[in-house]
């Protein structure tokens, strides 16, 4: 169903705007909620983040604390409403870094050519054959984790494989006549790769922003689950998850909720992705 | 073998040699991009200014950071890892013993996910656009979305805490059966193997629909012969050599997944060696566990390259 939507679309193209089908719909409403939530989080939450609510430690679900309460007595959903900043806010500024970065690379990389290029491709291909999680291990003993330098690793971690993306589009499209006459023209590399190949990759480039930005989240909670991400009293969904994991052996709710938050989030961005018309992301083929 | 494979396959090492010096460097970099005073740190507040100079001499804090970089590297080329801030232990000594028990984990992982994962992702590739292959498909995005400490979490909430199948986050070093050690193994494997299989299965998925799309393919199917031998005679051959790259690939997913598995699990392995150093700033350990992680990785991936060029018959 899903291909067939794609190609009704992609087989008229006269008609206007981008159409989804229903996948690609609820994956749109669940990622624009949270961006609701993390935006608005001091206005929705319903207990203050810090206040102890219950009596009881691990509470179970109920009326009152919807998602139980978690190791100290305070009300989850309103931790989770307000982790969402902390998640959404770090991973988008990572995720701008690394594209913005790469992407104007990776350009430059395609449009310029000899020395430059090969020297900066395998210094980047020696830079992402570093794993993401132990990249990041090592750069936060090395800087530390404010959220600040936090959001620096993530990316420059993901940089690389922004700039590859980039730099295999920007290729193709490098070799078309209209930058040759552009060139000939004696346009310089900033109008080249603003005017020229910027608008004819902009597509997939969209397409990778969003799976780039899903890397981000899951390495930016893997790390605050392991204690090395955003540091107490602030609490990203991964570090909900470490700070509650005593709760496990009792089931308790506040152990999965946050789990659940990040899950929701990005598998929404990724069927986002995956449904997307096809006249936007396979354009780089 | 013809000189230029041979020359394609040297240079291929090279590059990965290459690469590691680069990582290396890198590694360095990092570690060292602070100036907060080791020795400062080492010997506490309340050192005095003599004590923390003639440390930072003693451990030529004092030299210029290209040179403690060419020291570093030559160390560890003689095998020569240096000594743990922590405990005053050699790097060398910590680490041994915790490198076997990770290549334990991730051996017991291999094993119980190759097979399994081989055969669902060609198996949805012969059914390609079947409810079993979108039902496959979708959930390998699932797993691949989500973080490993959400499968092994929910993992232990099933098996440990309902079904009371398996002890929790525990790992007991004293093994008396096999079953034993069975059920302590049974959650970190598990877990470690839902990782790497969804990259596994999409791989082999995606060189399996590779291979049946092939002219020859059609051609077989155009003579008339069963399904199962236009995949098992016609493609699965062709695809051998994508699918072993595949495999090769994915388990250099293990790197990561077995960073958060080992700390969950407090599995003594390398990893949570690493991860409690880094809690610690015990640089030098850091620096020694990111180069073995590094040259792991970068041996997967190289080997997975030059079986690349292996399988493909244009370069024979």
């Amino acid at each position: 169903m899903a291909i067939d939507a794609a190609n009704t679309t992609a087989a008229s193209p006269r008609r206007a705007g981008y159409r989804f089908n229903l996948t690609g719909w609820i994956s749109l409403i669940v990622i624009l909620a949270w961006a609701a939530v993390a935006i608005l989080a001091p206005y929705v939450t319903p207990h203050g983040i810090s206040d102890i609510v219950d009596t009881d430690y691990f509470g179970p679900m109920s009326l009152q604390f919807p998602l139980g309460t978690d190791y100290l007595g305070r009300d989850m959903l309103s931790r989770i409403l307000f982790g969402a900043r902390y998640t959404v806010g770090i991973s988008l500024a990572a995720t701008l870094i690394a594209c913005t970065i790469g992407v104007t690379l990776g350009m430059a990389a395609a449009v310029t050519g000899g020395w430059f290029d090969t020297a900066l491709s395998r210094f980047v291909d020696a830079l992402s054959s570093i794993p993401s999680k132990l990249f990041a291990l090592v750069a936060v003993a090395g800087v530390g984790s404010s959220i600040p330098v936090l959001m620096l690793i993530l990316g420059i971690i993901y940089t690389p494989g922004s700039y590859r993306f980039a730099r295999a589009l920007a290729v193709n499209v490098n070799t078309a006549d209209f930058v040759t006459v552009a060139r000939i023209r004696g346009e310089k590399l900033s109008y080249l790769i603003r005017a020229e190949i910027l608008p004819n990759i902009i597509g997939p480039v969209l397409a990778d922003v969003g799976l780039r930005f899903v890397f981000i989240v899951l390495l930016l909670s893997g790390l605050s689950f392991l204690g090395l991400g955003v540091q107490p009293p602030e609490a990203d969904w991964g570090s909900l998850v470490r700070e509650n994991i005593g709760g496990l052996p009792f089931g308790a709710p506040a152990v999965m909720a946050p789990s659940f938050a990040i899950a929701s989030l990005t598998i929404a961005v990724n069927m986002l992705i995956d449904n997307l018309p096809q006249k936007i992301r396979d354009r780089s083929e | 073998m013809n000189l230029h494979l041979l020359s394609l396959l040297g240079g291929r090492l090279l590059v990965a040699l290459l690469t590691l010096l680069i990582v290396s460097f890198v590694v360095f970099c990092a570690t060292q991009i602070l100036p907060g005073d080791v020795a400062e740190v080492l010997l506490g507040q309340a050192a005095t200014p003599e004590a923390v100079a003639g440390l930072r001499a003693a451990m030529h804090l004092n030299d210029p950071a290209i040179l403690r970089y060419f020291r570093w590297l030559g160390g560890m080329l003689t095998g020569d890892f240096g000594i743990s801030y922590a405990n005053n232990r050699p790097i060398a000594e910590l680490v041994a013993g915790r490198l076997g028990n990770s290549l334990q984990l991730a051996a017991a992982t291999a094993l119980f996910s190759v097979p399994i994962a081989l055969a669902l992702g060609i198996t949805s590739a012969m059914l390609r656009g079947s409810v079993y292959d979108r039902s496959v498909t979708m959930a390998t995005i699932m797993v691949i979305s989500v973080p490993e400490f959400m499968i092994a979490t929910a993992g232990v909430l099933i098996f440990a805490v309902w079904l009371k199948w398996l002890p929790a986050l525990s790992f007991a070093r004293d093994v008396h059966s096999f079953g034993e050690m069975l059920r302590i193994y049974a959650m970190p494997v598990f877990t470690l193997s839902f990782v790497i299989s969804a990259q596994m299965i999409r791989m082999s998925r995606a060189a399996v629909v590779e291979a049946l799309n092939t002219p020859y393919v059609e051609m077989a199917q155009l003579k008339g012969a069963s399904r199962p031998r236009v995949v098992l005679r016609h493609a699965l051959p062709n695809a051998l050599g994508p699918i072993v790259n595949a495999v090769a690939l994915s388990l250099s997913y293990l790197l990561g997944g077995v960073i958060i598995v080992e700390t969950i699990f407090n599995y003594p392995g390398i990893a949570k060696l690493m991860v409690d150093a880094v809690s610690t700033r015990d640089l030098p350990l850091i620096q020694s566990c990111a180069m073995i992680f590094c040259a792991v990785y970068l041996l997967l991936i190289t080997t997975a390259d030059v079986i690349a060029i292996l399988s493909n018959p244009k370069l024979r």
